[in-house]
């Protein structure tokens, strides 16, 4: 199963390089919703600080949503999810590679963004760049996972644009709240303890769940 | 050696019955033609023998080397032939030598251009190697003669004789009766959902496309 998640991982990461259509424009989206907060907000302010978790999450949740959602259009064009279904590929190996796949574009996106956020809002985020990029990882992976789920199961549908983020949002929740949190604790070079700690188990609980939860229904979803 | 068997297979849509009560066998090295009217049930039935659907009541038992070559090609327009090839290889629980089935599909020349740039006919070619690599134990074919050329219908036929030479099992699902009736060793007639024929090829059809239908389609 792992080799084959693998390859469809390989796949998906080639196939988005060569046209870079999603990456381009969930890259695009992000820097000018960037932009134009940094016109709306005083930079040099101290709400500034407190929102930027906030800002930061939103600002990845929306632009994951353009990323995972092409996911399984790639599929769809000449009926390749069927052909692979039908070679036996388990639906769970399916879905694991597709959800390493976002999860490596979505973080490319982030990699880009945090910088210039640092640059725009005149905060240093990388105070504590492993806790950063621990809280980057597993947020991201919550967006993937969901995202990659929710994709599958409106990629039939004629309003899968609009579906998605419908049902992805409430649901994702949790995770962005935790990710806010911790982003701006860390922000300012505090390393999250005691209480803030239930924030990280309230994330790797999620992940853990909602990995759980994809990977044995993900069957259910793609088989009729 | 039962490939395939099904055993009371129904499938329901909402309350429509697209299939009802089908019981066959189909054993290796059968080459079988589902034959059928439009809406007969015969993509459905291709559907739950390929496992992309289930049935709503009964049992269907399929073998664990599958192909499909339906409506859509099967390949990635992003990819080359020979990294669409290599893709669908590096999946096959067979080792596959793509080299070779490029060759054998007239691509290698072309085998790293994009897709967006193959002829219609240079596609289909590849849905076909793509479908026929990694030596299917079951092979499902829905209109498979549909708007081929002429030298990839040459192609699907040597291919599908090479096939049955290895004892692979082949489902055609096709109105084009007098190419089915050429390699179909056993018909598989739906009408109206219901199985109305199950049997060895009827001599009648090698002259009358029309005979099956006229003899077993009026059922309800």
């Amino acid at each position: 199963m792992l080799r084959q998640s693998w390859q469809i991982f390989l796949k998906d990461v080639r196939m988005e390089l060569r046209g870079k259509e999603a990456l381009n424009a969930s890259l695009a989206f992000a820097l000018v919703v960037l932009i134009l907060f940094s016109f709306a907000i005083d930079p040099t302010s101290e709400q500034i600080r407190e929102i930027s978790g906030g800002l930061l999450w939103i600002l990845f949740a929306f632009s994951g949503v353009l990323l995972v959602n092409r996911s399984f259009l790639r599929e769809q064009s000449n009926d390749c999810l069927d052909v692979l279904l039908v070679n036996r590929v388990p639906a769970s190996a399916l879905m694991l590679g597709k959800t390493f796949a976002n999860l490596l574009f979505i973080l490319m996106i982030e990699a880009v963004c945090l910088p210039v956020f640092s640059v725009l809002y005149n905060i240093n985020l990388f105070q504590l760049p492993l806790w950063l990029i621990g809280i980057c990882l597993l947020a991201s992976w919550a967006i993937a996972i969901l995202g990659t789920v929710f994709a599958a199961m409106t990629v039939n549908l004629r309003l899968r644009e609009l579906m998605l983020p419908v049902i992805l949002y409430p649901m994702i929740i949790p995770a962005l709240a935790a990710a806010m949190y911790l982003t701006n604790i860390v922000s300012v070079g505090k390393v999250p303890e005691g209480d803030d700690l239930i924030w990280v188990r309230l994330l790797v609980g999620f992940d853990v769940i909602f990995t759980t939860l994809a990977l044995g229904l993900i069957d259910t979803i793609l088989v009729d | 050696m039962s490939v395939l068997s099904a055993s009371k297979v129904s499938k329901f849509f909402g309350n429509f019955p697209a299939l009802r009560n089908l019981n066959f066998t189909l054993e290796a090295g059968d080459c079988v033609a589902l034959l059928g009217r439009n809406g007969a049930g015969k993509t459905t039935l291709i559907h739950l023998m390929s496992g992309l659907s289930r049935p709503t009541e009964g049992t269907l038992d399929i073998t664990r080397r599958v192909s499909m070559l339906g409506h859509g090609i099967g390949v990635y327009d992003e990819l080359s032939a020979r990294e669409n090839l290599i893709f669908f290889a590096s999946l096959a629980t067979v080792p596959i030598n793509v080299e070779e089935w490029l060759e054998r599909v007239n691509l290698k020349d072309v085998a790293d251009a994009p897709l967006r740039e193959y002829s219609r006919g240079m596609r289909q070619r590849l849905a076909l190697a793509r479908a026929f690599m990694g030596e299917p134990e079951l092979l499902l074919l829905d209109e498979p003669f549909t708007s081929l050329d002429d030298k990839a219908t040459a192609l699907l036929q040597t291919l599908l004789a090479q096939a049955l030479a290895r004892k692979c099992t082949i489902v055609l699902s096709t109105h084009q009766i007098p190419e089915a009736m050429a390699l179909a060793t056993r018909i598989l007639f739906l009408e109206r959902g219901k199985l109305a024929y199950v049997g060895p090829r009827p001599e009648e059809m090698l002259t009358d496309s029309t005979w099956l239908y006229r003899t077993y389609g009026a059922i309800s």
